[in-house]
């Protein structure tokens, strides 16, 4: 598939795929087949598996293209995760298996220990807010031996999972899973050793970045369609300076937004490096409140309905902002890093970055 | 869907990189004298020396042909010096607006004879320019300039009044804005002039700034002749001229650089125990100047391509302007530090002055609000 040709038939299948009737129906707890399948006809879960572990040699930044359009068209379905997890059982040497595809721990507290045994492994945990756990038939986990620096992937089938549902303020599923079972040598695979929890958790913390740079363009679109429409004092609210003002405060977290993003991104295909994750998650979590703010306050009451578009992608960003690292988590990590380089050495750091790779800590 | 594209900047190059080390060590040691409190004046400090050495290293002009004194170099090498002249914090105010905006104009609008006088000079450090767009009646709204240049015999005279013209006491010449039309058509009717700073009949008067400093002037033109030849492109091309400045004007780093030397010394004052808010802090200012030095770099390399990126230009120009402006309220919220000039603590005297100085990020080189205003019009809302 050659440049634009993939993000624009994504497009133009997730504008044809994604209605409201859709998206609250995920909301209302039924899993959209129907729309899972076209995703997997268009073999979007494998677009960032390299062509040698079964992918289909796709330009990794045309993948990372889509998982901005999954932010964009607000997509109720867990394809960037899949893509992830696939992406990650792939690094791994562990077999990708058909169908929705998740992967946990994401908090760091919750890593589970692993131990081998006679018939296997043996693989105990707790983990909550796992991305669309319900409805996914794996779930790659992170873990690590005890005594052993390195990290392990295993493939968990999700009948074998004891499931607590929750749900982030989108209604998107952030389950709890529990299990307590032995795994046969082909679920398990050791990661590179240079893979760890910075690198497991940057990855999908950029990945979200791009989602939120999608859905905030999204919200800048509305925002300025609806002051363009919405009539008062006999003019369109757009023709008001301070209206004006605003939007155009909202369009400049929505270019940092972009730019953090594209930043991140970048950083996923060179290999992941601690510091352009972190700005980038940092800056799109950041916008995502701000722009938030403006696109209600531009919208009046009509916004704070159930019935307008606007809050499919801003409660999409309260929640999407908090996940996989905060923006104030993510500064404390980039504090770190600007104290260690020291006051003269801030400025080299700045100027290396995309470019020299600074080691995760 | 409205698209305002930053493509990826173009990437660095060993070579670039090599540049950028140059240039460090050579920073490094003309300005190991320079104390923080100093080098916090950021792109206002003046020091025509400084700007004379640069011009011998290669860095003023960079991008110029060599047959008027340029190096032939790419707008991503000036980039490079640019960004590291700012964050050293070197005084390089002499120069900064020739090699800015008024070669560039003289390049394409001067005459043959104006380039190979005047462009060698520049890149060799010893001749500086300013602008002369503001009236007293006229800021934002530009168009209701008021200083006329009417032709006479063999050229023009201009009368009218110039303000806040950053250094026009010690520059040569001054590129200045005026009415040259007789229609008083909003954006018609305006030509740029490159006016001798020597020529009888121009009034030099200081404006001290809120913290007594004198860089910014008023320029009185009491029937000033000029010469046809001072005339830049066509009669009545100035607005369209003034516009292709703005992009260049708005865009470089030194729209988000200007607090950097304090936030330096910030971060050396609490080297030794940052709290967990501290951390925070200068690690947001972190995440701040990487994404507006890709935007900025990316509008860079629009320009490289001869795009048009004025939306752009402001977007970096407004964030850049909001970043640099709170990072004075930043730093308070993480120091105990009374700001005092004279003080012998070098964070309290830089940050001293920068809080004199930031109100003026938001005015000069365009209003926060008018660039807004701009913005509001690349969405479609005016
Ligand atoms: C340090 C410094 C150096 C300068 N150097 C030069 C120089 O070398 N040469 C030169 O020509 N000029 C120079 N200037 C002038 C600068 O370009 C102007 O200050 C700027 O263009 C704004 O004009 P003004 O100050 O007259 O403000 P005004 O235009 O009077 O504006 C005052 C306030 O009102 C707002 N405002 C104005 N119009 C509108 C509107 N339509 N809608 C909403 N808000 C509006 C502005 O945004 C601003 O906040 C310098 C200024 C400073 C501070």
């Amino acid at each position: 598939m050659s440049e634009h040709l993939l993000k624009d038939t994504v497009s133009r299948l997730f504008e044809a795929l994604v209605t409201k009737e859709l998206i609250e129906a995920m909301e209302g707890g039924l899993w959209p087949r129907e729309a899972w399948a076209q995703c997997e006809e268009l073999g979007l879960p494998r677009v960032w598996v390299p062509e040698s572990a079964g992918g289909y040699g796709v330009d990794p930044a045309e993948a990372m293209e889509v998982v901005r359009l999954v932010g964009q068209y607000a997509v109720p379905l867990p394809l960037v995760e899949t893509m992830y997890a696939n992406r990650l059982a792939a690094i791994s040497g562990l077999a990708i298996e058909e169908g929705p595809t998740t992967f946990a721990p994401v908090h760091q507290r919750q890593l589970p220990a692993m131990r081998a045994t006679s018939g296997g492994w043996h693989l105990r945990g707790a983990l909550e807010s796992v991305p669309w756990a319900r409805w996914a038939r794996h779930v790659i986990v992170l873990a690590q031996a005890p005594e052993e620096q390195r990290f392990y992937l295993a493939r968990v089938p999700s009948h074998s999972l004891a499931l607590e549902p929750g749900n982030n303020l989108a209604g998107e599923p952030r389950d709890t899973v529990r299990f307590d079972l032995v795994l046969p040598d082909t679920a398990v695979a050791s990661l590179p050793e240079e893979f760890g929890w910075s690198q497991w958790e940057g990855a999908a913390a950029a990945l979200r970045a791009l989602q939120i740079a999608g859905a905030l363009t999204q919200v800048l679109d509305l925002s300025v369609q609806y002051a363009n429409e919405r009539v008062q004092f006999g003019r369109p609210l757009g023709k008001f300076q301070a209206v004006q003002q605003n939007l155009a405060v909202l369009a400049g977290w929505v270019v940092t937004a972009t730019a953090a993003a594209d930043i991140g991104a970048e950083a996923l295909i060179e290999g992941p490096t601690l510091l352009p994750i972190a700005v980038a998650k940092a800056r799109t979590s950041e916008a995502a409140g701000s722009a938030a703010a403006i696109a209600h306050q531009v919208h009046g009451a009509m916004g704070f309905t159930r019935e307008h578009r606007l809050h499919t992608f801003t409660r999409r960003l309260w929640s999407w902002r908090d996940e996989f690292g905060n923006e104030g988590y993510w500064h404390r990590q980039l504090g770190r890093l600007t104290f260690a380089a020291g006051a003269d050495g801030w400025w080299p750091m700045v100027t290396a970055t995309p470019y020299v790779k600074a080691q995760i800590a | 869907m409205i698209a305002i594209a930053f493509p990826s900047p173009p990437p660095t190059t060993a070579e670039l990189e090599t540049l950028r080390q140059e240039v460090r060590a050579f920073l490094a040691a003309e300005l190991a004298h320079l104390p923080p409190r100093e080098r916090v004046r950021s792109w206002m400090g003046f020091d025509a020396s400084f700007s004379r050495k640069l011009g011998q290293r290669g860095w003023i002009g960079m991008t110029w042909p060599k047959r008027y004194g340029g190096h032939e170099r790419s707008a991503l090498e000036r980039y490079v010096v640019l960004e590291e002249l700012l964050a050293a914090g070197a005084p390089v105010s002499a120069h900064w607006i020739a090699d800015r905006q008024s070669g560039p104009l003289l390049l394409k609008y001067g005459t043959e004879e104006q380039r190979c006088e005047i462009l060698p000079r520049i890149t060799a450090g010893e001749c500086f320019f300013c602008i002369g767009m503001s009236e007293p009646d006229a800021g934002s709204d530009l168009a209701s300039v008021r200083t006329r240049a009417t032709p006479v015999e063999g050229g023009y005279v201009v009368n009218g009044t110039k303000v806040w013209t950053t250094n026009a006491h010690l520059c040569h010449y001054m590129v200045l804005f005026c009415r040259t039309g007789v229609q008083e058509d909003r954006h018609a009717g305006f030509s740029q002039f490159l006016v001798d700073m020597k020529t009888p009949g121009i009034t030099v008067r200081p404006i001290a700034d809120l913290s007594g400093e004198h860089h910014f002037n008023e320029v009185v033109f009491q029937d000033v002749f000029l010469p046809r030849s001072a005339l830049l492109g066509k009669e009545g091309d100035g607005w369209k001229q003034l516009m292709e400045e703005l992009a260049f004007e708005r865009s470089g780093p030194e729209r988000f650089l200007s607090s950097f030397v304090a936030m330096v010394e910030a971060v050396r004052a609490l080297r030794d125990a940052p709290s967990d808010a501290a951390q925070a802090a200068i690690g947001r200012m972190t995440a701040q100047l990487v994404v507006l030095r890709r935007l900025s770099r990316s509008v860079a390399g629009m320009l490289q391509r001869q795009e048009k990126p004025d939306l752009q230009a402001s977007l970096v120009k407004d964030l850049g302007g909001v970043f640099e402006q709170e990072v004075a309220d930043i730093i308070r919220s993480l120091v105990a530090v009374e700001p005092s000039l004279g003080a012998k603590d070098e964070l309290s005297a830089t940050l001293a002055r920068l809080v004199m100085l930031a109100p003026s990020f938001s005015l000069r080189g365009g209003a926060r609000e008018i660039l807004r205003g701009i913005i509001a019009r690349g969405l479609g809302l005016r």
